[in-house]
């Protein structure tokens, strides 16, 4: 049975004084260091206190901003019983500011790491935690600054020993981010700390896939992990991203903002791109998690996972004989396509509200996980621009570099013109998805739904960028341009503009013009795009392909 | 105007139907399998194969009934002719025709009522005669007449039938005179509110006040008393000029608790008329069918016999050929009431047909070229029981259905059970828009009782899928296994009677309940056992689930309910509040549909979606049903995690993009559907239909066509 005490502890620098609440596990931390105990009671001790965390009231406390504890999230990520843990005796070793004092120490430090399974499958993961005592104490000694941090060497060290595992096995890492920041007291060291982290991230980049769930706040230096791993995920409300805080933007550039607005799960799943995906809750997110993991191959010697599944290969799709208008400039939605054609209907969809202009994702194609690049030509007519250009092109490096094929629905107008995209570099960004689809080497399949104009019908996997398999629509329209802006060039000048447009539209709106160059290996029927996209992937299967030899390539940043 | 708009359309015409052409040679590969080989009805007429009729008949309608007479025409060698506006440019009827005309744009009024063009279209294609199915032309006596002075063939009842019947109140004078029985009533032109209070008085209240032009039950008011009397004229009034242009009305007594019967009559052009049994159509909302059966219930044969004879001595009197329904209204005492003549073929004529065993387009269509009837009274049995759904693209939660559109994701139809006939005309992929009727089909389903009737259309509703669009499978599911509607006790105030308050869904018992907490579970539990599926060798060695008990927590709506489920062999059995269900089937997770035998009942139930979240979404009993599984860590869990209101940004729209705007399709006041068209803005040469994402009130419109907006400006306010 806990009791709650409140103990007012001083704290001589800062002058701050401040409430820590205690119970009778803080205190009984404290007692082993008096060595009256047997090592065994010890251990028990110290492991009771490191699973307990912070104790009920921290724990209830934790629960009452709607959010759960550390051990709970990992227990919710991974199937029941599988979670091993590493480092829990792990303290830290900061030795100023009264840090070294035993009731400042706590089994495990700021965070859980270890790894277990996910539907069978092995992953690393490490679970800060934003509750911990350790964060409160820290948080009331420094409240003079803009947030309480908490990644000490220590915290840095265990997650640094789980990421090394990982990679020298071959399995992901996901992190579940709860943090504050640098622990201050510790000065260098957690910079230190941080810096091996970010160190870690780099080379594990491309090898092993790294996610990210903000759970909390994640502000200064902290941010950079996550910003360096594959994907980041949020859960609204009670996530933050940012470098420095509202307080610090208040002072340095006068800018009234809210921490929501500064960088919560809606900004940075709408307007930075920096998220690429938002979660109701803690709950949610982790089963979310769960669900999109088993779309990923555990590394990069791993081809994409084949799931059981109970979708026939061959299912002909008759509704999307009709999907495509007849009209060329009205819209329809490229998700209509994408959940028809794949597995079950089932699309994880990867920043669904950022630059909605293009869709990617993941899908199955009888049970094997692929990429889907998508043109939407409901959201600016499907048109690239420089957001999309970078969420593609992204998203199709992920892809490339974890074995997972990739298929592309284009209908792209061409790329959109305007003094804005132009001053924001389209050219430079426009280039990524370019290099992006070019350089890949995983099987690479596209369809041409409708419109594939200029050069982004180059850029959209076309077959000049090496596209495996290149299959228009009896809709596709594959020209430089609109039959009325091209009519104006070539006939500029001269009357009957109308007759020469007809004359273009039967030259050129139409898939005839590719297929005859053999730019498109075929015509096919819309009903059985999913049939034939799941052989040719049987086909791909054994796909070898190798780039030159190079340090690395140098994709236009 | 009128005269240019008809010129327009006229000029309009040509060239359309050079795109349509050119557009059959582009798909013409494609088109071949799409016209899904369709399941023979429920009808056995034997066509005499020496009978010649039409070489090409040509069906000025869409939809269901379109393809409906293009069936029984393909059974009789007749070449058929679709005309379509240019949204239906892909509709089935187009695909089963053997040719195709564009005949205008989606308003109805310049495609499927366009005269002018549809005669284009008739002089093209060389159609010897028309087919008018229901509603558009099929009662347009003006259509009759020009069909007649270019010798095409009407397949319906000659010009003075329809319009002796066309007019509500001639209609009534002609029946009277022709001894059948008629409701008290007044028909004229009522000038004032205060005569027509006291042509009401005389009558009786409650009086019945409606347009005479007007057909069904379309702007029909009843009135109770003076004041209610004076505001139905004021309405009946208006509409009568504004929509059909002749301010006659027509005041009469109401008959309360009615029932809806009607009697359908098949007559030729030389004198020889029948009648094919009644037809209840009392379940109505909003005086719309929504379920038909027949035979009714409620009549005997010498009641069924005066009300055939009756119907036969009207349709004598007018001269009838072709097919035709005499609607009557029935009371409590089986005293029965001549309400309308409808000159064309019935939405619900299958289920007549499914009885007598007669395909009444095929009989329409050897009238129409002068053959006499192949049958006498005593021919016409009644053979077993058939009933009638109208499934409709409208939500049965608002006033028993309001109209919802969207395109059909996926779309399958119960034909493989026996008994079984479904008439539509829409596939999947097909759009339910905003500018034609939302009937997705009509669900028909017959047995040697009535009881088996039913049971089938139990079964086809559960086993219909329709994705994409809200449809009314909940309210037909409820309606025809309600007790008072087995028993046969029904009126056309059934529905309100019975719902009060509005439909609310099934309302699951103890029993049902557990039953769908059951299935919820052991759905969840193969689609966990499924994900740890991952097929091939792997590098790093999976570690096998092996579980076959499980503790689960499942949430409908506000209720938790604790469930232990154990799996042996294919057989789940799940446990919960001490009661235990057995369930097992075949669980396909790509299926749409579950086929589960619960504790030894078969079920067929539905899965609309299925979440990482553990959100499912069946459809159990005709009813959607929203559960959550989730493992009993997550649920105590679960319990922690804060209720999150949704914000409200649905009442404000906003341009997506810059561009400009084309089309400004409300003006303030307007009430706007959800999914309606509200505006369309043309960038990057694509135009970009904006629609209203809830039903409201539009409050203010900030833009007008030919203007241009940037991102994010404000465009139309809704309430």
């Amino acid at each position: 049975k806990e009791e709650a005490i409140s103990l007012v502890t001083r704290v001589k620098y800062g002058a701050v004084s401040a409430t820590v609440p205690q119970t009778s596990l803080h205190r009984s931390c404290r007692w082993y260091s008096v060595s009256h105990l047997s090592v065994k009671e010890r251990i028990d001790q110290k492991r009771q206190a490191a699973l307990q965390g912070g104790g009920q009231q921290r724990i209830e406390a934790q629960h009452k901003r709607g959010k759960l504890t550390a051990r709970e999230r990992v227990q919710l990520l991974l199937d029941p019983e599988s979670f091993v843990e590493t480092d829990m005796f792990v303290e830290h070793r900061c030795a100023d500011f009264g840090m070294e004092q035993d009731r400042n120490k706590f089994p495990g430090d700021s965070v859980v790491t270890g790894r277990g399974r996910i539907n069978g499958r092995l992953v690393y993961v490490f679970s800060q935690r934003g509750n911990s005592i350790l964060c409160d104490i820290l948080f009331v000694l420094q409240d003079f600054t803009v947030f309480g941090g908490s990644l000490s060497g220590a915290h840095a060290q265990k997650i640094c020993k789980i990421m090394d595992q990982a990679m020298t096995v071959g399995a992901p890492v996901i992190g579940l981010n709860d943090s504050g920041g640098a622990r201050i007291q510790e000065g260098v060291e957690s910079l230190a700390g941080y810096a091996d982290i970010f160190l870690r991230n780099v080379m594990a980049s491309g090898v092993i896939p790294q996610i990210s769930l903000i759970m909390g706040p994640c502000a200064g230096g902290a941010v950079y992990s996550p910003a360096l791993t594959d994907f980041t995920f949020m859960v609204k409300d009670t996530s933050y991203l940012f470098i420095t805080g509202p307080d610090v933007v208040k002072s340095v550039t006068n800018e009234d903002v809210t921490q929501e607005e500064l960088g919560g799960a809606k900004t940075h799943t709408t307007v930075s791109g920096v998220a690429h995906r938002a979660f109701e809750n803690d709950i949610e997110a982790l089963l979310n998690l769960r669900e999109f993991f088993n779309f990923l191959p555990l590394s990069n010697q791993d081809p994409a996972p084949i799931r059981e599944s109970h979708d026939s290969s061959d299912r002909l799709v008759p509704s999307l004989d009709s999907i495509v208008p007849l009209e060329s400039t009205k819209a329809y939605d490229m998700l209509d396509i994408i959940h028809a054609i794949v597995d079950e209907r089932d699309f994880f969809e990867i920043m669904p509200n950022y630059a909605k202009n293009i869709v990617v994702g993941f899908a199955r194609m009888n049970g094997r996980t692929v990429g889907i690049v998508g043109n939407q030509p409901k959201v600016a007519s499907g048109c690239l621009d420089i957001n999309s250009s970078v969420k593609g092109a992204r998203f199709v490096r992920f892809c490339d570099a974890f074995n997972i094929p990739i298929i592309t629905f284009v209908d792209v107008p061409g790329f959109l013109p305007g003094t804005a995209q132009e001053y924001g570099g389209i050219i430079r960004h426009g280039a990524k998805l370019l290099f992006a689809f070019a350089e890949a080497t995983v099987p690479k399949i596209t369809i041409i739904t409708r419109k594939a104009y200029g050069g982004a019908y180059d850029v959209m996997s076309s077959k000049h960028l090496r596209g495996d398999v290149n299959y228009a629509w009896p809709t596709a329209e594959v020209a430089v341009m609109g039959a009325k802006g091209a009519v104006q060039i070539i006939f500029r000048g001269k009357e009957n503009q109308a007759e020469a447009e007809a004359e273009y539209v039967e030259k050129f709106a139409n898939p005839f013009p590719a297929a005859v160059r053999g730019f498109v290996d075929d015509i096919i029927e819309p009903a059985t795009t999913r049939k034939k996209i799941c052989q040719d992937l049987e086909m791909l299967a054994s796909k070898k392909q190798v780039n030159p030899w190079k340090k690395h390539a140098n994709i236009p940043l | 105007m009128t005269l240019w708009m008809i010129g327009n359309m006229a000029a309009h015409s040509v060239p359309s139907t050079l795109k349509r052409l050119l557009f059959a040679v582009k798909y013409s590969p494609l088109q071949s399998r799409c016209c899904a080989v369709q399941r023979e009805a429920q009808y056995s007429t034997i066509s005499i194969p020496s009978e010649k009729t039409f070489d090409k008949i040509l069906i000025a309608n869409r939809g269901e009934i379109a393809c409906r007479v293009i069936k029984t025409c393909k059974k009789m060698g007749i070449q058929t002719v679709a005309v379509h506006s240019d949204v239906d440019s892909s509709a089935v009827h187009v695909k089963m025709a053997d040719e195709a005309v564009c005949v205008g744009s989606a308003p109805t009024s310049k495609s499927y009522l366009n005269m002018d063009a549809i005669m284009d279209a008739i002089r093209v294609t060389g159609a010897q005669a028309v087919h008018p199915g229901y509603g558009f032309l099929s009662e347009n006596k003006e259509f009759a007449k020009r069909l007649a002075a270019e010798g095409v063939a009407f397949i319906g009842p000659d010009t003075h039938a329809i319009q002796a019947m066309g007019d509500k109140i001639e209609s009534k004078l002609i029946a009277k005179a022709a001894k059948v029985n008629t409701i008290p009533g007044f028909d004229g032109v009522v000038k004032t509110a205060e005569e027509a209070v006291k042509i009401a008085q005389e009558i009786g209240y409650p009086v019945m006040i409606k347009a005479s032009a007007g057909g069904g039950g379309k702007g029909m008011r009843i009135a109770w008393n003076d004041e209610e009397t004076r505001e139905g004229f004021r309405f009946s009034s208006q509409e009568a000029a504004s929509s059909f242009g002749d301010d006659r009305l027509l005041i009469e007594k109401y008959i309360d608790n009615p029932r809806h019967i009607e009697i359908q009559v098949l007559a030729d052009k030389h004198g020889n008329a029948l009648w094919l049994n009644e037809r209840e159509c009392s379940i109505q909302r909003r005086n719309q069918k929504v379920v038909e059966e027949a035979p009714s219930t409620f009549l005997d044969p010498v009641t069924r016999r005066a009300m055939g004879e009756q119907a036969v001595q009207l349709a004598k009197a007018v001269q009838y050929s072709s097919a035709g329904t005499v609607e009557f209204l029935v009371d409590s005492k089986k005293n029965f009431y001549f309400l309308e003549m409808n000159t064309r073929l019935q939405v619900e004529h299958p289920i007549t047909e499914c009885i007598t065993g007669l395909d009444l387009v095929e009989q329409m269509i050897r009238v129409a070229k002068g053959y006499q009837l192949q049958h006498t009274q005593d021919d016409i049995p009644i053979n077993g029981w058939a009933i009638e759904c109208r499934v409709y693209a409208e939500d049965p939660y608002k006033s028993f259905g309001l109209p919802s559109i969207g395109r059909l994701s996926q779309y399958q139809e119960p034909l493989d059970l026996d008994k079984v006939r479904v008439d539509s005309g829409i596939q999947e992929g097909s759009d339910i828009s905003i500018y034609y009727d939302p009937m997705i089909s009509k669900l028909i389903t017959y047995g040697a009782t009535r009881a088996e009737a039913l049971g089938r259309m139990e079964d086809a509703l559960d086993n219909y899928v329709i994705r994409g669009v809200t449809h009314n499978i909940p309210l037909l599911r409820e309606i025809i296994t309600h007790p008072r509607f087995v028993s046969g006790h029904i009126s056309t105030n059934f529905l309100p009677e019975v719902y009060p308050d509005g439909f609310k869904g099934h309302q699951l018992e103890a029993d049902a309940k557990r039953e769908l907490l059951a299935s919820a579970a052991v759905l969840y539990i193969t689609a966990e056992l499924r994900s740890a599926k991952v097929l091939g060798t792997q590098r790093v060695a999976s570690t096998p689930v092996e579980c076959s008990h499980w503790e689960l927590c499942v949430e409908l709506g506000e209720e938790r309910q604790d469930v232990e489920i154990s799996k042996s062999g294919t057989v789940y059995t799940v446990e919960m509040d001490g009661a235990k269900v057995e369930v097992w089937g075949a669980l396909n997770l790509a299926s749409p549909l579950l086929p589960l035998t619960i504790n030894g009942t078969q079920r067929m139930l539905q899965c609309l979606s299925r979440d990482a979240a553990g959100v499912i979404v069946l459809q159990y009993l005709g009813t959607l049903f929203k559960v959550r599984v989730l493992s009993k860590l997550a649920a105590e869990l679960n319990s922690y995690m804060p209720e999150k209101v949704s914000e409200d940004t649905s009442s404000i729209l906003r341009s997506p993009m810059p561009g400009t705007v084309v089309a400004v399709s409300v003006k303030p006041g307007d009430t706007v559907a959800e999914g309606q068209e509200i505006c369309v803005i043309e960038a990057m040469k694509m135009q970009n239909s904006l629609t209203a994402v809830k039903q409201a009130k539009v409050k203010s419109v900030h833009c007008k066509p030919g203007e241009t907006v940037g991102e994010g400006d404000l465009l139309v306010e809704l309430e």
